[in-house]
């Protein structure tokens, strides 16, 4: 008798809490790395936490972290919308066919992907110009390389990193007409291990700059450990390796789009869009410029910035040509959307092959 | 193309700081494997020692002090994969799995306010004369310590193996359960101390990673050097020395294929990317032609009534 009062009451809690549930929206989160990770996952779950905040009981959160590109995200997706998520956000390129597969089976679901090309009826994009803030970087460091060479941690070959690279080179190009890119391709958005090696093996050929496009905080410690390399926030602040050798950094502010689309979806208001926000709209941020920064470097360094807010200057501006030598843009032109989202090439003065 | 651009001198020194925590591991697991139970849960230990070791050097201001506590944290993790393969007779393959799957998530709640803080540095030791002389002091004489103790543990290792009885009797009990408990000898007891050796190893090659190689605290840090290091053990033919020279061609192909890239070398990326995988794999198995072959009672569970 006693097991049968237990389980019914078990089941009328059951019934209870998903009748409860049925009023709240469920928001899921994708991550690529664990939200510890001090970079580009810690960032999206900022996002999170605000959604949760302005919302509070009107929604509900859920999130899955460590996640891998590839065939098991389909699964933790597939997991999520059976689960009753009405909005899912998949926070990493490498979740994109994955994303597009997921939402076809799901039509009732809202996904919500960063930083890829791909779009269906409930399938969104968003992403952030992080090659505004690279332009910034690109700048510092030209100026404070007394090596001229600068060390860059890359991860994977897709457009977003390579605009990344762009972007830095040519405004170091633009201060220092001698600097020199060493690029190592990692490809691995967090491995603080081999990060570390990384940053290692460009310091012991020289590089007295180090630029990253991975997650962790870890070629900020090897920068540390050096001495005399300046370092910039990859995503997140990284503000604990300040003044020295983190000098800035690239802040991705995700919380008023994730704030925007949940308030969409209670709305009934959401359609499929294609996002893309900088500097301007403040989902790009630049991390407080250190003392260990020349005065006159930091004010050009800010000048920079507000340009880009005014609208008034794109990091793409002509005369750029190719690696190969050919015209890319002619004097004063600036790049297109289009050509940007899809970058597959290097400008001229890089050395090297992208890996295809 | 540069190559001059690297220089062999610090190449050297750093991959024997890349293959350390791979080592360590390595060779505790051999000892684990050797005695008959497969422990698959190394990366497990080796993240629960990584942030032990860390939480204890920054707290107390001692790296040494802690390296001998994630020391410990890695044999207390695998007290648990003991309790469920040894007392409870659980399958080794799942509790492994288990024991890993746990390990991340319990280092990831303990390392929670730990996130961004600069351990303090264990010195690198200096000899007098050894250490000042050109590239070969660099390279074999200013390195820190626990790097030269995951060497000598391997000469350890494959004495105690080789030469003693208490060797044999390992051995024995990873060989065949059955023969060595008939002849007398604590199966049970044994494979416990092997695995919290085991245990023990893989918790200090965390700890080197997070105290030395990079040194921070992240969650997820050892990002797989657990199962390199497992694999390792299999390749390796459960040779001591052997796991020696597949962890430095291992950390040293991977450091090399960065400072090729750094220089600019002309091989696609891609190639450089897998060819510490494929190099070492194919060395080791050159070598394992021997027909050298995993202890026969690996992995098979041992009850003293059957």
């Amino acid at each position: 008798m006693k097991l049968t009062k237990l389980l019914t009451g078990a089941a009328m809690a059951l019934a209870l809490a998903t009748g409860a549930m049925a009023d709240t929206t469920k928001v899921g989160f994708v991550y690529v790395g664990p939200v510890g990770d001090g970079g580009w996952t810690y960032e999206h779950d900022q996002g999170r936490l605000a959604v949760e905040e302005a919302f509070g009981d009107k929604v509900e959160t859920v999130y899955v972290e460590s996640v891998a590109e590839g065939p098991d995200s389909e699964r933790v997706m597939t997991q999520m919308a059976l689960e009753g998520a009405d909005l899912i956000f998949t926070t990493s390129f490498g979740y994109m066919d994955p994303t597009i597969n997921v939402a076809k089976k799901f039509p009732n679901v809202k996904f919500e992907h960063a930083t890829g090309y791909k779009r269906a009826d409930n399938v969104s994009t968003y992403s952030a110009r992080f090659y505004e803030g690279r332009a910034v970087q690109g700048h510092i460091a030209g100026k404070l390389t007394k090596s001229n060479t600068i060390g860059y941690i890359a991860s994977y070959p897709i457009p977003e990193v390579i605009r990344g690279i762009n972007s830095a080179y040519v405004h170091a190009k633009k201060v220092n007409p001698d600097v020199e890119f060493k690029i190592i391709w990692a490809y691995t958005w967090f491995d603080p291990a081999k990060e570390a090696d990384a940053a290692k093996a460009l310091i012991e050929q020289g590089a007295d700059v180090i630029l990253q496009h991975t997650d962790s905080t870890a070629p900020q410690a090897a920068a540390q450990a050096a001495g005399n390399v300046y370092t910039f926030g990859q995503a997140s602040d990284m503000a604990e390796y300040g003044p020295m050798p983190r000098v800035s950094s690239i802040i991705d502010n995700w919380a008023p789009y994730y704030i925007a689309r949940t308030q969409a979806v209670i709305d009934g208001t959401w359609t499929s869009v294609d996002t893309w926000d900088g500097i301007p709209t403040g989902m790009v941020k630049i991390g407080e410029i250190t003392d260990a920064v020349p005065a006159d470097v930091k004010a050009e360094a800010l000048a920079m910035v507000e340009a880009m807010r005014a609208g008034e200057y794109h990091p793409f501006t002509g005369p750029l040509k190719k690696q190969d030598g050919s015209d890319w843009l002619a004097d004063g032109e600036t790049a297109d959307d289009g050509t940007l989202a899809g970058m597959n090439f290097y400008v001229e003065g890089l050395e090297g092959t992208i890996p295809q | 193309m540069d190559l001059s651009a690297i220089n062999p001198v610090l190449l050297v020194a750093s991959l024997m700081v890349a293959a350390t925590p791979i080592l360590l591991a390595a060779i505790g697991e051999l000892v684990v494997e050797k005695a008959g139970v497969l422990n698959l849960g190394v990366e497990g230990m080796m993240i629960v020692g990584a942030i032990a070791g860390f939480a204890t050097a920054v707290e107390t201001g001692s790296p040494l002090f802690g390296f001998l506590i994630s020391a410990f944290a890695g044999a207390a993790l695998s007290l648990l994969f003991v309790i469920m393969t040894q007392v409870a007779l659980a399958n080794q393959v799942a509790s492994g799995l288990a024991l890993t799957l746990f390990g991340l998530g319990l280092s990831a709640l303990m390392g929670q306010s730990y996130v961004g803080i600069k351990p303090p540095q264990l010195g690198q030791i200096h000899l007098p004369v050894l250490s000042d002389l050109p590239v070969v002091g660099q390279i074999l004489f200013s390195h820190d310590i626990i790097l030269y103790f995951g060497i000598a543990l391997t000469a350890a290792v494959w004495a105690v193996l080789k030469y003693t009885r208490v060797g044999l009797i390992l051995r024995a009990v990873g060989e065949n359960h059955d023969a060595a408990h008939a002849l007398g000898y604590k199966v049970v007891r044994i494979r416990i101390l092997a695995i919290l050796f085991g245990g023990a190893c893989a918790g200090l090659g965390g700890a080197y990673i997070s105290l030395i190689r990079v040194p921070q605290w992240t969650e997820g840090m050892t990002a797989g050097v657990g199962w390199i290091a497992l694999a390792l053990v299999v390749f390796a033919s459960w040779k001591p020395w052997r796991a020696l020279l597949g962890a430095y061609l291992f950390g040293g192909v991977t450091v090399v294929q960065l400072n090729l890239q750094a220089a600019g070398v002309a091989i696609p990326v891609e190639y450089l990317a897998m060819s510490p995988y494929l190099i070492t794999i194919l060395v080791l198995v050159m070598l394992s032609a021997d027909k050298s072959s995993a202890p026969a009672a690996l992995g098979r569970i041992f009850h003293a009534s059957r």
